[in-house]
């Protein structure tokens, strides 16, 4: 970096990796991230101009609109040199362009499917697909309800048979756990093929 | 946040709405990503002394930052934000940690660093990026670490 200090080796400072939750408002995403994390989950917000396209709720606002987007993350230490970080990111489709920044680099992402409201994770999908971040999608099952199988929601997503959907509750850390070693596992995959 | 909460049965005979198997849900958004609507748009920063992108040490969300142990700071050329920002740093904190403590936005925590990176009193470490993909290595240590919790 621009700045460098004698007494003070590289070494000290741990590299961070990053890996997104992606999903609908209210499918889970900030549960799953504070299942895992060892810190509270913190949450940054971004205040952003934007255009009004006059598609969504704020429809018949004027065209400049100031939108608070808040960003919950959570973090896990790998190792004294290695710090995991998962950002839950926005569902919404109009913040694609966080999205562009919080991929950039990104391990993968978990996408988390909401059968309740399954097309609210269709952009996240499309999203991961043209990117090519590596990703996989948890069903999150609330209060235990086993309403789809794996494979239904497979096949609504239309997924690649090498992405992994895996049923979890967003709730409980060692299902929470289970997803995040999909994914790794499927990033080592992609990595070896 | 209510975009998504309507619900379209729609005729899927599952129930799941299937999404389009290329190309974008949905036809024509207007957020679609190569549109010439695209691009974020940067506001003032008054902390920031006005300042923006322009000088500032290409930072990252998860750039892990440090302060410098012995380095001499002069309280009255910083702001109090950037102060904290020394204290915070004691230990390593990464840039949206230190957004999230100071409840202040990521871009102008990134100012209010590049200047502290500038004056040799803080030291970053850039991620993993895109250009420098993790090994083998770090992905069998982010497996152990994760079997670890």
């Amino acid at each position: 970096m621009a700045s460098s200090d004698s007494d003070l080796s590289r070494d000290t400072v741990p590299s961070a990796l990053k890996i997104l939750v992606a999903g609908g408002f209210g499918a889970g995403k900030t549960t799953l991230v504070g299942s895992v994390s060892e810190i509270a989950p913190l949450s940054t917000e971004e205040v952003m101009t934007e255009a009004s396209y006059g598609v969504d709720d704020l429809s018949g606002v004027e065209s400049k609109t100031t939108t608070t987007v808040a960003l919950d993350f959570g973090r896990i230490t790998i190792s004294p040199s290695l710090v995991l970080y998962l950002f839950g990111t926005p569902g919404q489709e109009r913040f694609w362009f966080m999205w562009e920044e919080l991929s950039e680099g990104a391990l993968g992402a978990i996408v988390i499917a909401d059968t309740r409201r399954l097309e609210t994770c269709f952009a996240a999908v499309d999203f991961f697909e043209r990117r090519g971040v590596p990703f996989v999608v948890a069903v999150n099952c609330f209060d235990g309800a086993h309403e789809y199988e794996a494979e239904e929601v497979r096949a609504a997503l239309t997924l690649d048979p090498a992405i992994p959907v895996i049923l979890c509750d967003a709730r409980v850390r060692s299902s929470a756990k289970q997803v995040l070693l999909t994914l790794v596992t499927r990033v080592a995959e992609r990595m070896a093929a | 946040m209510q975009a998504h909460d309507v619900f379209d049965p729609g005729g899927d005979p599952h129930g799941l709405p299937h999404r389009d198997a290329v190309g974008g849900y949905g036809d024509a958004e207007p957020g679609d990503p190569d549109g010439p609507e695209a691009g974020p748009l940067v506001r003032p920063y008054v902390i920031a002394q006005g300042r923006d992108h322009a000088d500032t040490v290409k930072l990252d969300m998860i750039s892990v930052v440090i302060a410098a142990k012995r380095a001499e700071v002069d309280e009255m050329a910083l702001e109090p934000e950037q102060l904290r920002i020394l204290e915070l740093c004691r230990r390593p904190l990464s840039v949206a940690e230190l957004s999230a403590h100071l409840d202040i936005p990521v871009a102008v925590v990134k100012v209010l660093l590049s200047d502290l990176l500038n004056r040799g009193l803080a030291l970053a470490r850039a991620p993993y990026t895109a250009k420098s993909p993790v090994s083998r290595d770090v992905l069998q240590a982010v497996l152990d670490g994760i079997q670890r919790l």
